[in-house]
């Protein structure tokens, strides 16, 4: 496996930062179209659905595409950003993230935030699964194939 | 006028995540990464997200309807069943694997670099799959 191990500084002004940005913006999406700001849902909608159920979707698209364009310039976040993986293990990761958002019903953003907020069990449980089986997955990539620092 | 609030709701989470650093990978496998180099930002950010969220969708969801829409839309299933469960672990297998779960893999996209297409393109196909394949 290809996966590079690059070491990052824990950043917590930054972090708190944007998660209020990102718990206002759920909040905000909840106030005005009653949607749940899940990323997973909105993308997997704006590719199948029609209609109004499509174009709200696209809208919110086009506002997040245009919030980190901003939010890039002005902190120049994505300076340096690269892949950790190679070509193969990432449309494998892809495709893992696409089927397996829609079967568990939601992501980080749609569980982890939307749905913990809302004491929703379903959330809480999908939310500890997909961290536990992440971490399992990074310690076997980095200290089990043993390629990591 | 609801297209506007939409689209900054939108602005707003695209800014969160570019902000909190959620789209360099390498920050969220770092996070996964507990008995390595661990960096526990992404906590703070779903932390953050959590304090706001919290008490805005309880205030929000007192109110009789959304502002722009009929009704509030909220998940109406209950249990926590196998679909749930099996779901997620894929979905951590995959984030774990490429550090990107959906919001960030948009907006690392903007740095133009191909392995982020190719995952979001695989990611597209995943949903297409399931869409027209599992729920059929």
């Amino acid at each position: 496996m290809s996966d590079m191990v690059v070491s990052t500084m824990f950043t917590p002004w930054q972090a708190i930062g944007g998660g209020c940005l990102i718990g206002g913006a759920a909040v905000l999406l909840m106030w005005s179209m009653g949607r749940i700001a899940g990323i997973s849902g909105i993308v997997a909608g704006a590719l199948t659905e029609t209609g109004g159920e499509r174009s709200w979707r696209l809208s919110f698209l086009a506002g997040l595409f245009f919030g980190a364009i901003v939010a890039a310039y002005f902190s120049g976040a994505l300076v340096g950003v690269q892949s950790v993986a190679s070509m193969p293990v990432l449309v494998a990761a892809g495709l893992l993230v696409g089927l397996g958002t829609r079967m568990g019903g939601g992501c980080t953003s749609g569980h982890g935030v939307c749905g913990i907020s809302r004491f929703s069990l379903r959330s809480v449980v999908a939310t500890m699964v997909f961290m536990a089986s992440g971490a399992v997955t990074v310690f076997v990539i980095r200290h089990l194939l043993g390629e990591g620092v | 006028m609801s297209r506007l609030i939409v689209l900054l709701a939108g602005a707003l989470f695209g800014a969160g995540i570019t902000i909190s650093g959620m789209a360099n990978p390498a920050k969220v496998q770092n996070f996964l990464d507990i008995s390595g180099n661990w960096d526990p930002s992404l906590a703070f950010v779903m932390g953050a997200a959590l304090v706001i969220a919290t008490p805005g969708f309880f205030f929000v969801l007192k109110g009789q309807r959304p502002r722009f829409a009929e009704v509030f839309a909220l998940p109406t299933k209950k249990d926590v069943d196998a679909k749930l469960v099996l779901g997620a672990v894929m979905f951590g297998v995959g984030w774990g694997l490429s550090g990107l779960c959906p919001a960030p893999a948009l907006v690392a996209l903007l740095t133009g670099a191909a392995p982020f297409l190719a995952f979001l393109l695989a990611m597209f196909a995943g949903m297409l799959v399931h869409r027209f394949v599992f729920e059929r």
